[in-house]
């Protein structure tokens, strides 16, 4: 039932994913982490423009049962957030690696990308 | 160790997600919350509550024993009949809310919290230790000999009665009152099924010796299968009781909390002599209490509320009231809900609160309780 991790993401042991594209990285969450989460109801997103390190935590996804801080896998500026889930917070479980992004991050460090995991040392991680 | 109840092979089996809940390894979801939710609104959900206790007491002073420990008036209740009832302590705490029946004459089956068995049990045997009549009640924890099942929802009692050897005398369905309780046969041994639940929803609860619960849950998984049936996890069980303001022990209840303050003096009969806790909550009945269980809605598209959030005072000058004891977001209505105490003064429905989210007011509403009720 795990859905195929897309290629061009890299994901922190912490089961957010980041895709990055000139110097801009969208961040989510991973596949094994929404299936872990199940019904996703709500999602508290970082203010545009705020600085985030990585590591940090600066998000919040709640399921029915519980909420789980999202932390940003890199460190810069949010440039942009995911409005349509202030609507359908429920894309994150049907569409985690699309329509179910976070926000994007203006990377600082893009080296930082180099120490998170490939698509297949991630689903080795988790034993998908 | 977590305890297991007869059917943690089965949960395994339909892949449940299992967690710790009172010291007992349950199924917590099987397919998720919101679905396994929908199916008690709106068909039907079977639960796996075998971690619940069963402790039975008997003998011709059982009915004057029961009262005495007992907030509610046993005396009420005629044979194969049931009732919520509440455990006091001296102080009209609460040492547990529990459902008791007698199942005949001079027996009574006792429905307790898992996570309270054992001070339930001692709670009883040191009252009983000190009461006159002591000799004519025979006090019995049965809590590991029994399993038991929740079937719950608008199309259960469309299979109920399938699920067992047919009677030409009493149909469960058409015959069991609400709180009624009724024995039948399965795979030869004796059970109880009884028309109540936990979910606002009609619905049946069975207790049965615990070496046949298992064929029990595939019986009823299997007859109910073509009304919908789910298995049901205790996630969709606490969404269900929350959305019915039906109280949880351990959040809504606890030793320093009495029934009048959790809006339970329904289930207090002073009408019926002297109780352990009488004094106190005839006093609060009389005079009040300092704290009042409300239930509030969130506006839309405010994060859930959670157990232990602060509550405030709406306004300009608002102040912390009080907190949150339970909360999630409700499947039935789309927004956040929960139950929490605040002064009886600030306790009136439409009022106006605020409840802290992770540092932030999120503006809510105290409604009437049930939050939800069914069309």
């Amino acid at each position: 039932m795990s859905k195929k991790i897309p290629d061009d993401v890299k994901h922190a042991r912490s089961h957010e994913w980041v895709r990055a594209t000139a110097g801009v990285a969208t961040v989510g969450i991973s596949d094994h982490a929404q299936r872990e989460l199940t019904d996703v109801v709500f999602v508290e997103l970082p203010a545009v423009g705020r600085q985030v390190k990585a590591g940090e935590s600066c998000a919040v996804v709640e399921s029915v049962k519980t909420a789980s801080d999202i932390y940003s896998p890199v460190t810069g500026e949010i440039t942009a957030i995911n409005a349509e889930l202030a609507q359908h917070p429920e894309l994150v479980n049907t569409d985690p690696y699309g329509a179910g992004w976070f926000f994007q991050v203006k990377l600082s460090h893009p080296a930082e990308l180099d120490a998170l995991l490939s698509p297949s040392e991630y689903s080795t991680e988790v034993g998908d | 160790m977590l305890k297991r109840t007869p059917l943690y092979a089965a949960h395994k089996k339909l892949g449940a997600r299992l967690v710790d809940f009172g010291g007992w390894e349950m199924p917590v979801q099987y397919t998720g919350i919101l679905e396994e939710h929908r199916a008690v609104r709106t068909a039907a959900g079977l639960f796996d509550i075998s971690h619940m206790g069963q402790i039975a007491v008997r003998g011709g002073g059982a009915p004057g024993f029961l009262n005495r420990v007992l907030t509610n008036d046993i005396r009420k209740l005629q044979v194969r009949q049931g009732q919520y009832t509440l455990m006091c302590n001296e102080r009209g705490g609460v040492i547990d809310d529990l459902y008791v029946y007698q199942v005949q004459a001079e027996e009574f089956l006792l429905i307790v919290n898992a996570s309270r068995i054992g001070a339930d049990s001692a709670w009883l045997g040191r009252q009983l230790a000190a009461w006159p009549d002591r000799a004519a009640v025979d006090l019995k924890n049965l809590s590991e000999d029994f399993g038991a099942l929740a079937a719950q929802g608008p199309r259960v009692a469309e299979f109920i009665d399938a699920c067992f050897s047919p009677r030409a005398d009493s149909s469960l369905a058409a015959t069991l009152k609400k709180n009624g309780i009724a024995r039948r046969e399965f795979l030869g041994r004796p059970i109880y099924v009884s028309r109540t639940g936990y979910t606002g929803e009609d619905g049946f609860e069975m207790v049965a010796p615990a070496e046949v619960l298992h064929a029990l849950w595939s019986k009823v998984l299997e007859t109910g299968a073509p009304f919908g049936i789910k298995p049901a996890g205790l996630g969709a069980r606490d969404t269900l009781r929350t959305e019915v303001c039906y109280p949880l022990y351990g959040h809504e209840l606890d030793e320093a909390t009495t029934p009048i303050e959790a809006g339970l003096g329904v289930f207090v009969a002073f009408g019926k002599g002297d109780f352990v806790g009488r004094p106190v909550l005839a006093e609060q009945k009389a005079a009040g209490t300092t704290k009042k269980l409300v239930a509030f809605k969130t506006a839309e598209k405010s994060a859930p509320p959670r157990a232990k959030y602060p509550i405030w005072s709406a306004g300009p000058d608002r102040r912390r009231i009080g907190h949150v004891t339970s909360g999630t977001q409700s499947p039935s209505l789309g927004v956040g809900i929960g139950l929490g105490y605040v002064p009886p003064e600030m306790s009136a429905a439409n009022s106006p609160i605020e409840i802290e989210i992770r540092g932030k007011h999120s503006c809510a509403t105290i409604v009437p309780k049930p939050i939800y009720r069914r069309a």
